[in-house]
């Protein structure tokens, strides 16, 4: 006797791996078309770096590791995370950033501990980490918004820096690069100025930091419509948005000459990225909604942390990192009562 | 352990029960000072100089040591052991020494050491302990060296750099430069590249035991069919 309806539950199913990752990939589109509209081309030969040699990595891994290739390898994870890490990346750098970063995203961080599913930290994450703390110098050379710098790369001419690091004769490197509005902030309080005196400087945007406002405006429209869709729940960029700015909040009206207002940290540095589409990672984020309330405040508050008293350009990535420790933890703990059970301590 | 033969106790220092990969036992120093192979030569040497010594005079003892008392003897004499040699390191090795700085001392509390003296030295013949001993050590010794190479050549694209510090003068030009105009995976020198470099080792021993069960499984279940046909 044979069952073609198979086994419950009877509902179709409208949500598949491949499905989600594709709707996550439309939703980043305007953010990565104002990116390279804003800051030049860079930023496409590093997403297109970072897409290729993740699909090749993860093509070698499955086939390493004898799981089906055809379902796994275009299933949308290894585009996602490549796409997260692209835009992560400095818009200029060598061609091996990309390329070391996808290896460790895909090896590493994802295959090693298990592939989709098992992963205990976000790949693209943990590979920017990585190279961060490998290659301090490449990975904090932040190009100029073209709206305070005019001169910028071609498409072509971004390809050839990646590859041979050689800049088209006449143009600087200097003219290219400026220091994000994070680094600006920190160094200029960091040498005793009052904030409201530095706020005049070309990095400073209308809300937050000069072209980064407009992408991570890019980032939060498209994740506003993952939350419409259903793809993400809200608890994880509401309450990262929230801790974030209640925290910088405090510390502004504390005193204002020594913080910038929390306008600014939302809509600066990875703020939109990492609430919507890093730290709502479905396999890394706690699966119950207290847990994730508690993980997303957790995340803002590091942010902060990190973005005025430590030394790194963004905060976001060690925020995720060191948070999703907790997770297990978090999940453990806020784990609903199944119904029918017993108080802990009740004699039956 | 029941097989005392001088081969079992040479293969179960070197490959089955090697203190670093199988026992996971003094995985501190193990992990601090591997960011160069000839650091993790010195350490290396030095903890199996302790463990031989440590293990000669444990099992000589053994049977004046009451059994209520061991662990407070065993500490003694290992810390004993250590002081020498950290004395005679300062005196023949002082660059060394001051590169390994704590790791030295602390070899006083490298679990592998004690755990030798309790699991074997205090349970067997002099000769046999002191074998032990140097193969428990040289166990240790060889995967402090080789990951200390492969983090060296990650981190800083040479191999044996620094060799005249241990070695004497002549062995300033041991330094091979593996990977020339390289700048470096600043991640291998740091401790997340020890962790990683080690985790990868454990993973390639258990891989080359699982080929090598594999094998003789085969090799058996060929010899049974072999002989039913006979």
């Amino acid at each position: 006797m044979s069952n073609p309806a198979g086994s419950s539950p009877f509902i179709p199913s409208s949500s598949s791996v491949t499905k989600v990752m594709m709707t996550v990939v439309l939703a980043l589109l305007p953010g990565i078309v104002l990116y390279i509209w804003l800051f030049g081309w860079g930023i496409l030969t590093n997403l297109i770096l970072t897409t290729t040699f993740a699909l090749l990595f993860e093509w070698l891994m499955l086939l390493i590791r004898d799981r089906p290739v055809k379902e796994f390898l275009f299933d949308g994870s290894a585009i996602v995370t490549a796409l997260l890490l692209g835009l992560t990346l400095p818009t200029l750098v060598p061609w091996w950033i990309p390329v070391l970063g996808a290896f460790f995203a895909i090896v590493v961080a994802k295959h090693l501990y298990g592939g989709l599913g098992y992963n205990t930290f976000n790949p693209a994450m943990a590979a920017y980490a990585v190279l961060l703390i490998s290659f301090p110098l490449e990975m904090s050379l932040w190009s100029a918004p073209l709206v305070s710098q005019p001169e910028t790369l071609g498409l072509l001419e971004s390809v050839q820096y990646s590859f041979t690091g050689s800049l088209p004769t006449g143009l600087e490197f200097d003219a290219l690069t400026s220091a994000t509005m994070l680094d600006h902030v920190r160094t200029e309080v960091g040498l005793g100025k009052a904030v409201d005196t530095i706020e005049q400087a070309d990095v400073f945007g209308y809300v937050g930091a000069a072209g980064f406002e407009w992408v991570n405006a890019a980032f939060l429209l498209g994740g506003l419509w993952l939350v419409y869709k259903k793809i993400i729940s809200w608890h994880i960029p509401v309450m990262l948005m929230a801790s974030l700015a209640l925290i910088s909040g405090a510390c502004f009206l504390i005193d204002g000459s020594q913080f910038i207002n929390p306008l600014i940290h939302l809509f600066s540095g990875a703020t939109m990225l990492g609430a919507f589409f890093i730290a709502t990672d479905p396999v890394t984020a706690p699966t119950t909604s207290l847990g994730r309330i508690i993980y997303a405040a957790g995340i803002g508050l590091l942010i902060y942390i990190i973005r005025i008293w430590g030394g790194y350009p963004d905060g976001v990535a060690f925020a995720v990192l060191l948070i999703g420790l907790t997770v297990p933890l978090l999940d453990y703990y806020t784990a609903p009562k199944v119904y029918g059970a017993r108080a802990k301590y009740e004699k039956s | 352990m029941t097989d005392t033969t001088s081969g079992n106790i040479i293969k179960q220092g070197l490959w089955t029960n090697n203190q670093a990969l199988v026992a996971l036992l003094g995985l501190c120093p193990l992990l601090a000072v591997s960011s160069t192979a000839i650091n993790g030569l010195g350490l290396g040497v030095a903890t199996m100089v302790t463990l031989v010594l440590t293990n000669m005079i444990v099992s000589s003892i053994r049977h004046w040591i009451k059994t209520e008392i061991r662990i407070p003897m065993f500490v003694i004499i290992i810390a004993c052991v250590v002081t020498a040699i950290e004395l005679l390191m300062s005196a023949h090795f002082h660059d060394l020494y001051l590169i390994l700085g704590i790791f030295v001392p602390l070899i006083v509390t490298n679990c592998a050491i004690i755990g030798r003296a309790e699991a074997f030295a205090s349970k067997n013949r002099f000769l046999h302990s002191t074998l032990d001993g140097l193969m428990m050590g040289l166990g240790f010794t060889v995967i402090l060296v080789i990951l200390g190479a492969v983090r060296e050549v990650l981190g800083y694209g040479t191999v044996f750099r620094h060799a005249d510090l241990m070695l004497g003068e002549w062995a300033g030009q041991l330094s091979v430069t593996v990977l020339s105009d390289y700048q470096g995976l600043l991640f291998a020198i740091l401790p997340p590249g020890a962790f990683m470099g080690l985790a990868v080792l454990i993973a390639l021993k258990n891989k080359i035991d699982r080929i090598q069960m594999a094998r003789q499984v085969s090799v058996e279940s060929v010899g049974v069919t072999f002989e039913s046909k006979n």
